[in-house]
């Protein structure tokens, strides 16, 4: 193998899994750190920076970062990355002088289609650069889905008119109410740009036989989410069938539980494991006694005189073909009819563009979805851009923030006559951790301990009222015991391959055997040969340049702790630990094209 | 010095051996000598010796004198009895261990320091007796923990870290061993565990006296310029004889080999030692050759590494003294100590 460039900044932004794996690369490790530090608020602005709702998304975030992060694959359970990001935005100070001011107008007007996450992150860039931002949307407050899908037990509304008032706070106009009908107008407006951030916000119809007839109880998760969040809807029967495997189909049987609903079933069409609802989710319905059942396929709403009485269910099971595709097919069991009061439909959402005429410059492909660039995130006409759901479909919080930031920056370039195809490389930052000989500015002691649970509140009290967040959060000793389970990835090991004496102590004192010196070869050759197994090629390998006996030094990247005992025990310096920090460059930043690298 | 404990979490992927247990399992607490010393390097092997071998720890009795060496078994199978004695007196205690308790598995760690100098005639007797243990010396040829004075073993003509050349003649431990009657007899490097690993495990198979001599760079106060034990002058000077495999059970030699190129050695206990031979002219069975061939290197400035020598067929102590089996720890109070009559009959014996 070629030796590693360590300069690449991608290389050691790889090694922080959960940084490499968030949608909009928040520093994680370097704010984890603040909290085990007390530092909540500065916590709290690194989040803000990046993922501009970290209250929001501490509670809700479909967290990319856990799976990735490197303590799942050392011990059984990641760090709770989400749930720490909840403990900056509980515990901070007074954050508000720390925001930017509302800048003076440079006289350029952005349009924004809807008032969730997308366009609220572009605005957040581009309010404090001067740009006048004007955010419209049908509904009466900002937020979008946050507001409107995501149920109150979980996310209440304080935190979302905390976080989305800082941003209208920077001076972003929001026209509540106006709910957009025609792009073709908004055009004729004269904005200097338009993002469309209008989210999916049609729930998928399930076209079976009853559907039409029974349909005074048949209800579309989203649209009946939405009703319950505005206190249009206040009550369900008390036999409800969810259908639909997805974390709606988790929030819409949750909110049955609170509504009246006493015996709430979900089933989905595949097997409980597939599902695409995030594990904790189920848990959390599991938890209320919601039972999941699996392998069934609705055939049939039935009804007696229009009244909805219950849904026939198809069994059925899966089976592979030859190229390892999973089919549904009937398992042979009796169809069973399960009786029920209400049903809530929650098999996915769609995209939805009527108010987008065919003549305003806006092109869609065959599946009627905008052709979106997916790293500028235009449109094919030059002024408008799209992102979140509405660019590329149903996605979740972190990535409508990510979209966000990008299509901001396009907007900027666009409109400081730039080419918006030329993106800014990432600020990076490493300098060396060392304090002393053995004395290292972050704490290298690994913790031992589990994964704390969250408190919850008592299953009694929350299930009375749907206001009431079931979730209390970390306290201040769970939220250190939990920090301290972090493994600083951001804090790398680097090799100087000049000063190296092959004296083995690196080797010899990792605890996880990351460490080989053998004669150099092909990656998968040299997988076999190092002193662990490596059961994820997808995790780098660090391979030096010739040493002097001629070979190299190998470290798998794996489950690395990151404890520094490498640097600790060697005598020569060949091994430090420096600090990676890499923070994605936004619009605005200060020198947004200059190209940086790394060390 | 590392304040830290080494972290509990291992590799989840780590093999273990026939007795559950990974390498991990035979680790000490975490050492408090300099950084990069070569020592650590013998406790990282002996470590996988011992999990190689899959030995249990509680059965390893590590003994060992005063010095830098000596603090090592703290370092390793944190399991195992373990004897921290007086300084150059390691080979007494445990051959009073050995007498008490044939049992065990004894391992006894020195320095040059600790072996060469003050204990010297500790060493000599330890091994002529043909004491059944494992003697290592981790040879740095520095006095290391009083900065930096050469040791017995430096080298006549070397240079200390200041730039004194020593004028004395040194030691070589091996060459002692060879005369005085040692039955395995091997050197290695610290740098090297490819052969020094082997090479324990098949000393700790010997029945009978095993000496190891392995020469372990002091970065502090021995790895400069001028040193004949530093990493670059082992490197460069190192000419080792062959190379091992220790084979335990009853696996069929590997037969992956070039005819003539490798030697079987089967140890008393059944283990067998597969010799890969790089020096083809070299005879390990052969006492005299090997002290010959050791001093025709030493005055050409090479220093010779590898299985010197080994009788399989060797005895220890315990068979030349005839004593009882069992351990005198679990010898009944009947037993050790049978009565009167048994004592008159003694008595009129020698009259």
């Amino acid at each position: 193998m070629k030796p590693t460039d360590i300069a690449a900044p991608d290389y050691f932004h790889k090694v922080v899994d959960c940084q490499w794996a968030c949608p909009a690369h928040t520093p994680v490790p370097e704010y984890i750190r603040l909290i085990a530090q007390g530092r909540y608020s500065d916590a709290y602005m690194i989040n803000w920076k990046s993922n501009v709702f970290p209250g929001i998304l501490g509670r809700t975030c479909d967290r990319p970062c856990e799976p990735a992060c490197r303590r799942g694959r050392v011990e059984e359970t990641p760090v709770a990355i989400c749930r720490l990001k909840r403990v900056a935005a509980d515990f901070k100070d007074d954050i508000r002088q720390r925001l930017p001011r509302p800048a003076a107008k440079n006289g350029k007007r952005v349009a924004f289609v809807g008032g969730g996450p997308a366009s609220l992150t572009v605005a957040r860039d581009l309010a404090p650069l001067g740009y006048h931002c004007t955010v419209f949307d049908g509904d009466p407050e900002a937020g979008g889905m946050m507001r409107t899908q995501i149920p109150k037990f979980r996310l209440p509304n304080s935190v979302i008119d905390e976080e989305t008032g800082y941003i209208l706070g920077l001076g972003v106009e929001f026209r509540g109410g106006h709910r957009i009908e025609s792009m073709k107008a908004l055009l004729a407006e004269k904005y200097d740009a338009i993002f469309v951030g209008s989210g999916a916000p049609r729930g998928r119809e399930l076209d079976i036989p009853g559907r039409k007839e029974a349909a005074a109880n048949i209800h579309i998760g989203i649209e009946w989410l939405a009703n319950v969040s505005f206190g249009h809807t206040d009550k369900i029967g008390k036999r409800v069938i969810v259908l639909g495997g997805g974390n709606t189909a988790m929030d819409c049987c949750r909110t049955a539980r609170r509504l009246g609903g006493e015996k709430v079933t979900v089933v989905v069409r595949s097997g409980f494991e597939e599902m695409k609802a995030s594990p904790w989710e189920k848990e959390d319905a599991i938890h209320e006694d919601i039972p999941i059942l699996n392998y069934m396929v609705p055939v049939e709403f039935k009804h007696v005189a229009g009244k909805l009485i219950g849904v026939t269910f198809q069994h059925v099971k899966a089976e592979f073909d030859a190229k390892g595709r999973r089919n549904l097919v009937p398992s042979g069991d009796p169809d069973q009819t399960i009786p029920c009061d209400d049903v809530l439909v929650a098999v996915g959402q769609e995209n939805a563009f009527p108010w987008i005429e065919q003549d305003c410059g806006i092109e869609f492909d065959k599946w009627h979805m905008p052709k979106v660039d997916p790293k500028t995130f235009v449109s094919t006409n030059p002024k408008v851009f799209f992102g979140g759901d509405a660019a590329f479909g149903p996605k979740n919080i972190i990535w409508a923030v990510a979209h966000g930031h990008d299509a901001a920056l396009s907007i900027h370039k666009m409109l400081s006559g730039e080419d918006i195809t030329e993106r800014p490389l990432p600020d990076v930052q490493i300098s060396s951790q060392k304090m002393g000989i053995h004395e290292w500015s972050y704490d290298n002691d690994i913790s031992n301990d589990k994964r704390f649970k969250v408190p919850h509140r008592d299953k009694v009290i929350a299930l009375k009222d749907i206001r009431t967040e079931v979730e209390l959060g970390y306290d201040v000793k769970l939220a250190l015991g939990e920090a301290e389970r972090c493994l600083n990835c951001d804090v790398q090991t680097v090799f100087s391959t000049s000063l190296c004496i092959e004296c083995d102590a690196c080797a010899d004192i990792c605890p996880m055997d990351c460490i080989t010196f053998t004669a150099n070869g092909e990656e998968d050759d040299l997988r076999t040969r190092l002193k662990a197994p490596s059961p994820h090629p997808d995790q780098d390998l660090y391979v030096s340049s010739d040493l002097k006996t001629g070979r190299v030094m190998v470290k798998d990247e794996d489950v690395c702790l990151h404890c520094g005992l490498c640097a600790e025990r060697c005598p020569t310096g060949a091994w430090d630990m420096q600090k990676y920090f890499i923070e994605m460059t936004h619009a605005g930043s200060t020198c947004p094209t200059r190209s940086r690298s790394a060390a | 010095m590392t304040y830290i404990a080494k972290p509990k979490f291992h590799h989840p992927g780590l093999k273990k051996n026939e007795l559950g247990y990974t390498h991990r399992d035979y680790e000490g607490k975490i050492s408090t000598l300099c950084a990069g010393c070569g020592h650590d390097s013998i406790t990282a092997s002996i470590i996988e010796a011992c999990y190689e071998l899959s030995i249990e720890p509680h059965r390893v009795a590590k003994i060992s004198g005063i010095g830098c060496s000596s603090k090592t078994p703290d370092y390793f199978l944190g399991n195992s009895h373990g004897f921290n004695s007086v300084h150059g007196r390691m080979p007494s205690v445990l051959t009073g261990a050995n007498l008490a308790n044939r049992d065990l598995i004894y391992l006894g760690v020195s320095g040059d320091g600790d072996s060469a100098s003050i204990g010297f005639g500790q060493f000599a007797h330890s091994i002529r007796r043909g004491v059944n243990m494992t003697y290592i010396v981790e040879n740095n040829g520095v006095y290391g923990l009083t900065k930096g004075q050469f040791s017995a073993t430096a080298d006549r003509g070397s240079k200390s870290k200041k730039g004194v050349t020593n004028t004395d003649n040194a030691i070589d431990l091996v060459a002692i061993a060879l005369q005085l009657g040692a039955t395995f007899v091997a050197r290695s490097f610290s740098g090297d565990k490819t052969q020094l690993v082997p090479l324990i495990a098949a000393a700790i198979r010997h029945k009978g006296a095993s000496f190891i001599d392995v020469i372990s760079p002091c970065i502090a106060f021995n790895n400069h310029a001028g040193s004949t034990k530093s990493f670059d002058y082992v490197r460069e000077h190192n000419d080792a004889v062959n190379r091992l495999d220790v084979l335990v059970g009853r696996d069929p030699i590997a037969v992956d080999y070039a005819p003539g190129t490798v030697q079987v050695v089967e140890q008393h206990d059944g283990s067998k030692i597969a010799l890969r031979k790089i020096d083809a002219d070299y005879d390990p069975h052969d006492r005299l050759g090997a002290q010959t061939f050791l001093a025709r290197h030493a005055a050409k400035g090479q220093i010779v590494t590898g299985l010197l020598y080994v009788d399989p067929e060797a005895e220890d102590l315990h068979e030349h003294l005839n004593t009882v089996e069992t351990p005198l720890n679990t010898l009944e109070a009947d037993t050790l100590c049978p009565g009167s009559a048994a004592l008159d009959k003694l008595n009129a014996s020698l009259r």
